[in-house]
């Protein structure tokens, strides 16, 4: 087989691409998305290795140097490059330390959103009817609320904290994942490979998850890229208000909270970490356009 | 067309009694006594409490408890606030024109920059201007708005001083509120410098919330241009000899336009949760920032009912765009 395609690409280049490998080039060819995924890389680099990049540890306190002001302003040290914060924490090493929890955040909120609005889709695809009816009112529903409010309300039952915050903004993102899935299972439902392996005796359960499945992918691999930034701005913006991460946890938004009140006194200790926000957040749009331009066939030049 | 209506308005009910279920849910899943809750006082004696229940009805069975609040929900009763214990509806419409006026003023700013800025974008793609636009768009589009609030006050409050931190007006002026908005009731009161004093405290909170809402609509606007422009009746306008200035602004720009209004439209929710953030920043006496004090106070009915007043005007807002689209666009209008 391998040396068919081979022997085929040999004689005039005739055999298709490879996945992947069409899906890289035509990736590769949009700047923006090279650029997004080389921050995310990055940020993913700082929050694996936090606890040997950062220059102090991120809670520890020192006492001589409150709003001390970053490196390049008068007053400022080379021993704390952007600052100290009201306590005396070194700013930088604060958002080396938040880059770990934007990252979890981001994960947790698309693993679980992913993978109960892939259920609920497949199933509401499949089996049509009244199930079907019941599973796309409730995401009627919850669609009603503006997303921020329906976070904000599900942490006030939950109580706050960064982990209910992750479910909160979890429940948010679940509408738009099941109305993706269950259009995406209902094109595919009516095709032939679909009917073919029905007849030939696969079962429910199989088809859902073999067959349709894999074929649904795309519009959720980009979906989840554009969800994961809104996720992690959505985060910070609980952590903002005090219902996502408690202080003095190095959450990005958390830290923002606290600095609110110097914001006339200590520019420095607002400015970074929502800079770090934006350029993360930034980051993962531009890679998600990139993804949807490589993987959807319809905007394909 | 009646037809369209009908099924659209019937698609609203269902949506409408699920908020009501989520509203009435959510009072009950939060941990500890309903009782204290509703009432807001701790602690009370065996007696007492026994006489609440039965008077909130939290003794009946559920559904009967539901259909008890939401018969009352029809009739306009949301309750009382434990902290004002004012009825939390009239607490709702005092501080609804303050989020209606921001809101307004962050949408049309959004409009007036966003819709020019996607039109010149798309008209002349591939440009330095385009790639600005964009650029800036997709940044806007990844703002944390708190922060970018914080970054403004620094700026044009705190090094330039131009503009005030927070509030509606200066305390230098006091008027009793006639129509609740604030530009209105400064011209209405006559006192000298009150308007210019509510345009000043209205600017940077204008800008933070249409910050998103500007960066949507020109990256629509850009996409609806160049799908209209590669379209059959362009080039005929085109090959028709018409000048640039006509195919641009007669024969595109009417059918660009007609997905923008929507996305314009669908902005409701996105400018009540930048509402919630703009709000808290800038102390700005709204909707989102009442609801963030609620929670903070443990003020349960007045979150309950807020929520339930929010949700129903955003379905009513896309409801209504809907509609509006339906009607400017027929091919939706029939497909149902």
């Amino acid at each position: 087989m391998a040396a068919d395609t081979d022997s085929a690409r040999a004689e005039g280049g005739l055999a298709p691409p490879r996945p992947l490998a069409e899906f890289w080039s035509y990736f590769v060819q949009n700047s923006g998305a090279v650029a997004g995924l080389a921050v995310f890389v990055l940020v993913a680099f700082l929050a694996i290795f936090a606890d040997q990049l950062a220059p102090h540890p991120p809670h520890e306190q020192f006492r001589d140097h409150f709003l001390a002001p970053p490196f390049w302003q008068e007053g400022g040290s080379v021993t704390f490059l952007l600052g100290t914060d009201a306590v005396g924490r070194d700013i930088l090493s604060r958002i080396i330390h938040g880059a770990r929890y934007s990252l979890i955040i981001g994960v947790i909120v698309i693993t679980l959103s992913l993978t109960v609005g892939i259920a609920l889709g497949l199933v509401a695809g499949f089996m049509r009817g009244a199930v079907e009816i019941c599973i796309m009112r409730a995401m009627d529903i919850l669609l009603a609320m503006p997303s921020l409010l329906l976070a904000v309300v599900i942490v006030a039952i939950l109580g706050p904290g960064l982990f209910n915050a992750m479910l909160a903004i979890s429940v948010v993102y679940l509408p738009h994942l099941t109305r993706l899935t269950r259009a995406a299972a209902i094109s595919e439902l009516s095709k032939d490979y679909v009917t073919a392996s029905r007849v030939s005796g696969a079962g429910m359960l199989r088809l859902m998850v073999v067959t349709v499945l894999p074929n649904c992918m795309a519009p959720l691999i980009v979906q989840a890229t554009l969800s994961f930034s809104n996720a992690i701005l959505d985060a910070a913006a609980l952590g903002f208000l005090g219902m996502g991460a408690q202080p003095p946890t190095p959450e990005w938004g958390t830290m923002l909270a606290e600095a609110r009140e110097f914001v006339l006194r200590a520019w420095w200790v607002v400015t970074f970490p929502g800079l770090a926000i934006l350029v993360t957040v930034l980051a993962l749009n531009l890679l998600g356009d990139g993804l949807r331009d490589a993987l959807d066939p319809k905007l394909k030049r | 067309m009646l037809r369209f209506i009908v099924t659209r308005v019937g698609l609203v009910i269902p949506t409408f009694v699920g908020i009501t279920l989520l509203a009435f849910a959510m009072i009950r899943l939060v941990p500890g006594d309903p009782i204290e809750l509703l009432v807001g006082e701790r602690g009370l004696d065996p007696e007492r409490h026994a006489v609440l229940r039965a008077e909130l009805g939290l003794d009946l069975p559920l559904l009967e408890q539901y259909w008890i609040y939401i018969s009352s929900v029809v009739k306009g009763d949301l309750g009382k606030s434990i902290v004002t214990k004012k009825p939390v509806l009239e607490e709702f419409f005092t501080l609804f024109p303050a989020t209606l006026e921001l809101s307004f003023c962050a949408l049309l700013f959004a409009v007036l920059a966003g819709l020019p800025a996607g039109i010149v974008a798309g008209v002349r793609r591939g440009s330095v201007f385009d790639h600005t636009v964009m650029g800036a768009a997709l940044t806007g589009y990844s703002m944390p708005i708190f922060w970018w609030g914080l970054l403004l006050i620094i700026l044009f409050a705190g090094i330039l001083g131009w503009t005030p931190v927070s509030g509606r007006v200066s305390l230098l002026f006091f008027f009793e509120p006639v129509t609740g908005f604030m530009l209105i009731d400064s011209l209405l009161s006559g006192q000298d410098g009150a308007f210019a004093s509510a345009v000043q405290h209205l600017i940077l909170p204008t800008i933070v919330l249409g910050t998103i809402p500007l960066a949507v609509i020109a990256r629509q606007t850009r996409s609806a241009i160049l799908e209209v422009l590669n379209e059959d009746y362009v080039r005929t306008a085109r090959a028709k000899g018409l000048a640039p200035h006509r195919v641009i602004g007669v024969h595109a720009l009417r059918n660009a336009l007609i997905p923008v209004v929507t996305v314009i439209g669908l902005q409701t929710g996105v400018l009540f949760s930048g509402a919630v953030l703009t709000e808290t920043i800038f102390a700005w006496p709204g909707i989102g920032k009442w609801l963030i004090d609620s929670i903070a106070r443990r003020d349960y009915p007045s979150v309950q009912g807020g929520i339930l007043m929010i949700a129903t005007t955003v379905i009513l807002v896309n409801l209504f765009v809907d509609l509006i689209y339906g009607l400017i666009n027929p091919r939706i209008r029939h497909r149902h």
